[in-house]
């Protein structure tokens, strides 16, 4: 029983839930930051006290958030040593050097400045106050940044030569791995999908309490501002995604064939919004087509040349010798339609939601919304945090079964030392004490959501002004 | 130098930076049931450490990260082969963490003492741990041809290991108690000083035996050297705790600690880590390092980053010098 343990799959599934897992948590620090950082900019030169009232609000919400993003990201660093040891092996000598630079330049950063804006209201000037949110802004763009650039050679390997008598590759130029463009498009991809799911944050907050008639004039310009994150970020990360698709085409043909299941080469190449395969996934039954969008999207020309699964398949079996070299086209084919259109959805809302509260011409008063409209505001907030949960699983599955594409394969890269039975045993551990913390952290949000903001700042009865205090005491 | 050499001196000042940093806070946490009568002690205990946890912890991440990079063979054995030992070490510094930052978020009695326990057993069981697990890497464990460790589970508890436990607990709760004694005032002061006293004598005898055990087995004169010197440190940061200069004896278990680690890496070298079946599986700087070309990357990384992390770190502790107080906590809980 305890032999028939797969220590390759249970390592997946415990590298796939816990990256999962820590990713709930990583778009809204990274994007939230830059929210709480403009209420604080806004509070320190305009002085009203509305945007200090949020900052402290949101700055709440953030912090009771970022701590599960820190002690989840722990987990992340020391798995591959753990579960991957071959992998850690074979590709150490160049992935090493991304983590170690997250490490020394980024996490130092955001840890050491986070403390000082928890605790620096009282002890620092204004100015070198605000300073501390934003570097600590700096510290979570810059660590996405390395991470990620980590993950783009394990997509797009390059900078690197093999090491025969080590058995290894060799980082041979950091400065190719770091503009690897498939991070350069990536990057700023993921850094405005998590401001979108920050945007849908804010609003839901705000959508609240306008929804109760309270806090008026401190969750208005909120819900005005949030709604704007959103539509904007949705923008830029669509600009992204699309040179993101670019960058996987020349890197990874197979991945873009997964995502749109096109079995065969063709040119030009339509975009199917359906399709039904036949069920041992080799040729498609039926679909629904938009003509020339794959092109568009793959190659930026009309009739642009997209390859196919089947020829890719038997190139790559020449290549690298027979293998099935296609991923689970399910899981490709629905993840990439769905964050799509999960994020679109998410855009969407925020367009409507801000033509409903829009001011009336004549009277200059906004219009109220229908109550269930506020409803349908507060429930849309997970949507960009599902996108780019999605996204990730299409980007990480598309990449099967490689673990580095090209020279790895994902279960030539598992501990040998480690056993069925130990990943199981640590695979159950995390479940039990993840999914505990991520009912308390729920609770916890929604409550700092729910809380009269005045109440996190106090004003000083004899001049009027709000004293300086912590953010939070623990 | 050769950069194997730059990079393992560099990797053990990581660890030893760790040690030092979150060594308090473990000490803190540990100490929080014991020097605290109500909730506002426990939380002047807490905020002692509040604006620094999250830096001090990251120095175990900036090290972890170092060894991969330097060296992929070190980190892929070791942290392969404590698996179920660096399991718990998460788990634990999980609870801790998110408790700093939930215990307070939510008024009930049942609530905080629940985070309370996870503080207490979140700090307990790294530093336990971490001694474990650095007196096996000393001591040798069993690896293969690949060098994968082949040994199990238990074998890394064995006494010897287990000793370098209770030591680095000993340590990290003295240090923390010392801490306090800088960091506090009135009662909660008072009683981390005292039991600092009882604590701090059990350590030196437990730590003194550790070192000469290490030494024994795979010393040479610098490590006897900084062995001796640890023990000078540890016994003078104990007279120092006992004629109240509160600042001279934390930094003399800082020192302690310090010395104590950097003579655990140098009896360990130029091994990183000892095969103790076959000494030609052992993994040293040389067969476990990477290239030189990554090597130099990273040197010059650390070296314009390190000097800068240093600045605004040592600023940190410069902003938060002040004692906490329960003047503090009571004008701060509205």
């Amino acid at each position: 029983m305890i032999e028939q343990l797969d220590p390759v799959f249970l390592s997946q599934l415990q590298f796939g839930a816990t990256t999962v897992y820590h990713f709930l948590f990583v778009p809204l620090t990274l994007g939230l930051v830059f929210v709480v950082a403009g209420f604080q900019t806004a509070w320190y030169r305009t002085a009203k006290v509305q945007y200090l009232y949020l900052t402290h609000f949101f700055g709440r919400i953030f912090l009771i958030n970022f701590a599960m993003g820190v002690v989840t990201g722990i987990v992340q660093e020391f798995q591959f040593g753990m579960n991957w040891s071959e992998y850690s092996r074979f590709v150490g000598d160049i992935f090493g050097a991304p983590l170690a630079f997250e490490g020394l330049i980024a996490f130092f950063l955001e840890a050491t400045f986070i403390g000082l804006w928890i605790f620096g209201w009282d002890k620092l000037k204004p100015g070198v106050h605000l300073a501390t949110i934003w570097l600590t802004a700096v510290g979570t763009t810059l660590s996405a940044y390395f991470i990620i650039a980590a993950n783009a050679f394990m997509q797009n390997p390059v900078g690197y030569e093999i090491n025969e008598a080590k058995g290894r590759a060799e980082l041979v130029d950091i400065g190719a791995v770091l503009t690897n463009p498939v991070a350069v498009a990536a990057w700023p991809h993921t850094i405005f999908g998590a401001l979108m799911f920050a945007g849908a944050v804010v609003v839901a907050a705000a959508a609240w309490h306008l929804k109760r008639n309270q806090n008026y004039d401190t969750m208005r310009p909120a819900l005005k501002a949030g709604a704007w994150v959103v539509i904007g970020a949705f923008a830029a990360t669509v600009f992204f995604g699309d040179q993101l698709s670019l960058a996987m085409v020349a890197a990874q043909p197979m991945k873009m064939a997964a995502a749109e299941a096109q079995f065969d080469t063709m040119g030009p190449a339509s975009f199917s919004l359906f399709t039904i395969g036949t069920p041992d996934g080799t040729s498609e039954l039926f679909s629904v087509r938009i003509p020339h969008l794959l092109s568009i999207l793959s190659t930026h020309t009309w009739d642009g040349e997209v390859e196919g699964l089947n020829d890719l398949q038997a190139q790559y079996s020449v290549l690298y010798g027979p293998d099935e070299y296609r991923p689970i086209l399910w899981v490709t084919y629905w993840s990439f339609r769905w964050m799509i259109a999960l994020g679109a959805l998410s855009a969407l809302i925020a367009v409507v939601g801000l033509w409903v509260t829009r001011k009336n011409k004549e009277t200059g008063e906004p219009r109220e919304p229908k109550p269930w409209m506020w409803t349908v505001a507060i429930w849309s907030a997970p949507l960009p945090m599902l996108a780019a949960i999605i996204g990730w699983i299409f980007t990480e599955m598309g990449r099967q079964p490689w673990l580095v594409f090209g020279l790895l394969k994902t279960r030539d890269g598992v501990s040998p030392g480690v056993t069925g039975l130990e990943v199981l045993i640590s695979l159950a551990l995390f479940t039990i004490v993840y999914g505990a913390l991520a009912v308390v952290e729920f609770r916890l949000i929604r409550k700092a959501a729910q809380r009269q903001p005045e109440e996190l700042v106090r004003i000083d009865a004899e001049t009027g002004k709000p004293e300086p205090t912590a953010t939070t005491v623990y | 130098m050769e950069l194997e050499v730059l990079w393992f001196a560099v990797v053990a000042f990581l660890f030893i930076g760790y040690f030092i940093l979150d060594g308090f806070d473990f000490g803190v946490g540990m100490a929080l049931p014991l020097v605290s009568k109500d909730d506002t002690d426990r939380r002047v205990v807490i905020n002692a450490i509040g604006p620094v946890w999250d830096l001090n912890e990251t120095w175990v991440i900036v090290a972890g990260a170092a060894l991969f990079a330097a060296f992929p063979e070190w980190y892929a054995s070791l942290f392969s082969g404590f698996y179920l030992a660096l399991l718990l070490i998460l788990l634990a510094l999980i609870v801790r963490g998110v408790s700093f930052e939930y215990r307070h978020q939510h008024d009930s009695v049942a609530w905080r003492r629940g985070f309370d326990t996870m503080i207490v057993v979140g700090s307990a069981l790294p530093a336990l741990l971490w001694g474990v697990a650095f007196a096996n890497i000393v001591q040798g464990v069993a690896l293969d041809a690949d060098h994968n460790y082949i040994g199990g589970f238990f074998a890394l508890l064995n006494p010897y290991a287990l000793l370098g436990g209770v030591t680095t607990l000993l340590l990290f709760l003295t240090h923390g108690l010392h801490f306090l004694t800088l960091k506090t005032d009135g009662a909660v002061k008072e009683r981390a000083h005292r039991l600092a006293q009882v604590v701090g004598a059990v350590a030196i005898l437990v730590a003194a035996v550790f070192l000469v055990i290490t030494n024994l087995m795979t010393g040479t004169v610098a490590s006897w050297i900084l062995s001796a010197l640890a023990a000078v440190a540890l016994i003078a940061g104990w007279l120092l705790n006992r004629i109240r200069r509160d600042g001279w004896s934390f930094a003399a278990l800082a020192a302690t600690i310090g010395l104590a680690v950097a003579a655990l890496f140098t009896a360990l070298f130029p091994n990183v880590l000892p095969a103790s079946n076959d000494p030609a599986n052992s993994l040293t700087i040389w067969n476990a390092a990477s290239s030189d070309y990554t090597l130099t990357v990273m040197s010059w990384t650390a070296l314009i980053a390190l000097p800068v992390v240093f600045g605004y770190q040592i600023w940190t502790y410069w902003v938060f010098r002040k004692r906490v107080t329960r003047a503090n906590i009571e004008v701060a809980a509205h």
